[in-house]
């Protein structure tokens, strides 16, 4: 099955973080201009799973006329199968506090949060003493930023940008209208950078040594190294920082017990690719390539012949029926049907023709959702549905 | 000037100003989009999403509401994609909704309902969801019942309640599939901070927020031969009705109601104007009292502004949030209820009745009303003063019940003895009315003159403006109020319990010095009030404000001290203002409530 590519691995994020003192005053100095320039010359996407070019996203606030703007860390690491951000919490904080001042420098922001999902609670007192650490050398250099942690509460939906915001602000985390999109209507109103842990710790990796070291890594469209968190059945499960562009078919070579029937790309809100498709499939940003290219949060499980794929979708939607945020109406009853449906069928009170109507209802609920998590319900429900159709009936 | 762009709706090409929703463009076209979630009163929520349309160039589509307008932006509204996607919505919504509409109250004048046979959405394939989960019904309030299995969580109650009344009685619990509309720990509507205002049943789309309706009770009443049922009917009920009765909102149909009322069979038809001017007179006088002892006597326990108290959604709600104010309430009771006390004691008197024959029904444009007849206190008369009370929505479902054809009734008279008005008290319907009429009384009480302001229209006082001020320089008082001459009468007018709130606050923090302030529960006063017609917008609220003031202005009689009847109760009844009589029947405690 190798297709003679060999998975390369990285070993950025991870490495030492010592320096960051001298990359954050280094980088203090240079023009916001000159930073944005470098990230957009990166080609660095969004690490969360979306994709969005971080330059541009930081380029779109610092061009935003306000006097309050804030910079945001998503830490509400919550797409099942995903570990990746814990970790760089623990392992390399300042990496990340560093990324967020420089990012505050740049578009004029100086306050900071980073939104600890609830479940990483234990990470909060290590953490806060990094940021007493990181606070007094900004002192030192005389740099006003100010970092604080706000603690989720355990929501799914609390991921979501604009519900993430809401949920700062004292409100239900319930996902806002777009647009106006964060870049000019972010927390409380003001122009606010949202990004994910990781995207923040590759920043650091392209002021440290340059857009051209990250650009040189994986393929056109899907530039830079990634962290992707393996689980499932799959004898070395752990974090791996690789660079994009690897076939799928080699990811499992590598990682794979020799039974892989599947492999779930992307967490629940991610695809599923079967063993059919592994050759064709290829892991990065959608873009101009051949072949089916699949975006990532990271998230990578492996399943082998002994899974059911009903049993693993059910598991998705009783996931997605709880974590819904239940406000519009696809997402919350479509959810709900969904699951109800493939057991209808399962059971044999509905036949099996009653899949293609959930297939077309997954298909709306994707173009009609307010948010990402309602829109990504098909992403699972159909690939899942298409390729193991027989495993959904009998 | 605004900034124009050009779009195209369904490929017709259209100029609209820059910053419209694609909603509001279409609609400005002819093009109609189904929506439920959205409503001209509230804020912009885009949660059901039946208003999606499809943009070209876009994979996925927009909710019409929520999305503005850009630049050479081309709009279907009506494409394959946009009705495959809109019928499932609709199907989603229903197989969550309990669609058992024939038993449904709001039957024939719901959203959802309509929506469906638009769309003819006869066969549902999807899995009934709404049977096998355990909704409650919440029959517990006095005003409102609360039916989970009816909501299609658009949150427009909810965003009623916090941006229209600032109580935020009603928010949303969980997530997911167990989402739903809920008050604080669940609790029953009768026991959280819920002001029974209805204005979330008037911008609820199904049945799941009703009032309780004592339809049958009446009915009951009417057919009982030994009982005397005597009705009054509110100012702003006579500028609303007609609008369930095929009508254009804003006609007035105060003759043509009063020959239906007589037609059920009610045994008096009587007028809440009527005490709505006694109302101004004991209000008044208590006001001039204030004014004396605080400006004369310099009495520490008068205390000013004094606030009025014709509004019982405003007076559940000072007692739940400001209940260390409570002695700035003016200790009137609401007409209503100074009617029913009037009714089994006076009224019975004159009629030579027995009052516990007497039944006392009221047409309310108000929910509120409803929990106020049953507060304990108000059984002055040794009875309870008012037995029901109905919406003007509830009076509306007894003429057609009746078969009565409303359009073809020929205009009538109330009956007398309370039955007679003035324009002062017409008014007491719209927001800035009982001001107005306080004002007409007070001024020429004090200074033996006309208010200072062409045809008696105290216009600082009408509009929609949240909170409005208006102030009257007193000159030339006579002998008896000769304090007050030189003073500013500095007034202040509320309308929704979110702009209340804000007078209320700036009381507090001692940055106003108001004597007088007029409180009104709901949006434009009683004519937007929770018992009347739905829907409800600013243009319907505004057409029946004119209709109003047109009222008054067609009335001979304009200032409340002039009605006969009124003259007459003095002299034969009550004898005095604020007299003993008064005291006992017209006039009220209130009481500290808790904040949940």
């Amino acid at each position: 099955m190798t297709t003679g590519y060999q998975l390369k691995r990285a070993d950025f994020i991870f490495k030492n973080q010592n320096d960051w003192e001298e990359i954050l005053s280094k980088n203090i100095n240079r023009t916001p201009q000159e930073l944005i320039n470098e990230l957009i010359s990166s080609e660095l996407k969004g690490r969360g799973g979306a994709g969005f070019p971080t330059g541009l996203k930081w380029k779109l606030s610092a061009e935003a006329v306000d006097d309050t703007k804030y910079v945001i860390c998503n830490a509400d690491e919550g797409e099942p199968g995903t570990f990746k951000d814990r970790e760089i919490l623990s392992k390399v904080p300042f990496k990340v506090l560093t990324a967020m001042a420089v990012c505050g420098h740049v578009i004029g922001a100086k306050e900071g949060y980073i939104y600890l999902r609830g479940e990483y609670f234990f990470l909060c007192m290590e953490l806060n003493k990094a940021i007493a650490e990181f606070k007094f050398y900004c002192q030192e250099i005389n740099f006003d930023f100010t970092i604080r942690i706000f603690m989720g509460s355990g929501a799914y939906i609390c991921g979501e940008e604009t519900a993430l915001f809401e949920s700062m602000e004292g409100k239900r985390g319930e996902p806002r209208n777009k647009p106006p999109f964060p870049s000019s209507y972010g927390y409380m109103g003001k122009p606010t950078v949202i990004n994910n842990v990781e995207t923040l710790a590759h920043t650091y990796t392209i002021f440290k040594y340059g857009a051209k070291r990250f650009y040189d890594l994986g393929v056109q469209y899907s530039r830079g190294s990634k962290l992707f968190s393996v689980s499932g059945d799959t004898p070395k499960p752990g974090i791996y920082e690789l660079e994009l562009g690897m076939s799928l078919a080699d990811f499992v070579d590598e990682f794979g017990d020799g039974d892989t029937k599947a492999v779930q790309v992307g967490g629940a809100s991610g695809f599923l690719v079967p063993r059919k498709r592994f050759n064709e499939t290829v892991i990065g940003f959608q873009g101009k390539l051949t072949g089916i290219s699949l975006p990532t949060g990271g998230s990578m499980m492996l399943f082998n012949s002994s899974r059911s794929m009903f049993n693993v979708l059910d598991n998705y939607l009783e996931f997605f029926r709880e974590e819904s945020c239940g406000q519009c109406t696809p997402c919350r009853v479509g959810c709900q049907q969904l699951l109800n449906g493939i057991k209808a069928v399962k059971r044999g009170e509905k036949n099996a023709r009653y899949l293609d109507k959930l297939l077309r209802l997954a298909e709306t609920m994707q173009i009609t959702a307010k948010c990402g998590l309602g829109q990504s319900i098909a992403n699972s429900f159909s690939s899942i549905v298409e390729n193991f159709r027989e495993e959904m009936i009998y | 000037m605004e900034k124009k762009i050009k779009i195209t709706i369904n490929g017709v090409t259209v100029e609209i100003e820059l910053g419209t929703s694609i909603l509001e463009a279409a609609h400005q076209t002819g093009v109609i989009i189904p929506t439920l979630c959205y409503h001209k009163d509230l804020c912009v929520a885009g949660n059901c999403r039946v208003c999606i349309v499809e943009i070209a160039g876009q994979k996925r589509l927009a909710a019409a509401c929520a999305t503005p307008c850009e630049e050479g932006m081309e709009i279907l509204t009506n494409s394959f994609k946009v009705r495959n996607s809109r019928k499932h919505i609709i199907e989603l919504l229903l197989s969550e909704h309990n669609a058992d509409c024939t038993r449904c109250y709001k039957n024939g004048n719901c959203e959802l309902q309509k929506l469906a046979s638009e769309y003819k959405i006869v066969s549902q394939d999807f899995i009934r969801l709404a049977e096998s989960k355990n909704y409650t019904i919440d029959m517990f309030s006095a005003s409102i019942i609360k039916d989970d299995s009816k909501c299609i969580r658009c949150q427009r109650c909810v965003r009623t309640c916090a941006e229209l009344q600032g109580v935020n009685a009603l928010t949303v619990a969980y997530k997911g599939d167990r989402m739903k509309i809920a008050t604080f720990f669940e609790k029953s509507m009768v026991d959280v901070v819920c002001t029974n205002c209805g204005q979330c049943i008037n911008h609820c789309p199904t049945g799941a927020l009703v009032e309780k309706n004592y339809i049958e009770e009446v009915w009951d009443a009417i057919a009982d031969k030994t009982k005397h049922v005597i009705v009054q009917t509110a100012p702003a009920v006579r500028v609303g009705l007609g609008e369930e009765l095929g009508y254009e909102p804003g006609t007035r149909v105060t003759g043509k109601m009063v020959a239906a009322l007589k037609r059920l069979g009610f045994d008096a038809v009587m007028d809440t104007d009527f005490s709505a001017d006694l109302t101004i007179m004991e209000e008044g006088t208590e006001l001039l009292s204030r004014l004396k002892r605080t400006l004369v006597d310099h009495d520490p326990t008068v205390k000013l502004p004094m606030a009025t108290s014709c509004s019982p959604g405003w007076i559940k709600y000072i007692e739940h949030m400001y209940p260390d104010y409570l002695d700035h309430l003016s200790t009137c009771k609401s007409p209503q209820q100074m009617f029913g006390a009037l009714a089994k004691t006076y009224y019975a008197k004159a009629h030579h009745l027995n009052p516990e024959t007497i039944v006392s029904v009221s047409i309310m444009p108000c929910t509120a009303k409803k929990f106020e007849a049953y507060r304990p206190e108000m059984h002055d008369s040794g009875y309870r003063d008012v037995d029901y009370v109905l919406t003007t929505r509830e009076l509306a479902i007894m003429i057609k019940q009746a078969g009565i054809d409303f359009m073809k009734l020929d205009d009538m008279h109330y009956d007398s003895l309370m039955g007679e008005s003035t324009g002062a008290a017409v008014i007491f319907g719209a927001t800035g009315g009982v001001m107005e009429a306080a004002l007409r009384t007070v001024y020429e009480l004090v200074t033996g003159r006309n208010v200072p302001f062409e045809n008696l229209n105290i216009t600082p006082a009408r509009g929609m403006e949240g909170v409005k001020e208006a102030s009257i320089k007193i000159e030339n008082a006579l002998e008896e109020w000769a304090f007050l001459d030189g003073v500013e009468l500095k007034c202040a007018i509320a309308h929704g319990l979110v702009n209340a709130k804000k007078v209320m606050d700036s009381i507090r923090s001692g940055e106003s010095d108001y004597h007088f302030i007029e409180f009104m529960a709901c949006p434009g006063g009683c004519l937007g009030g929770g018992g009347q017609p739905i829907p409800t917008s600013p243009e319907i609220r505004r057409k029946r404000t004119e209709a109003i003031y047109a009222e008054d202005s067609g009335m001979p009689l304009r200032k409340s001290h002039q009605n006969p009847e009124i003259i007459e109760i003095y002299k034969n009844f009550l004898i005095n203002p604020l007299g003993e009589k008064s005291h006992h029947l017209l006039h009220t405690k209130y009481t500290t409530r808790k904040r949940f």
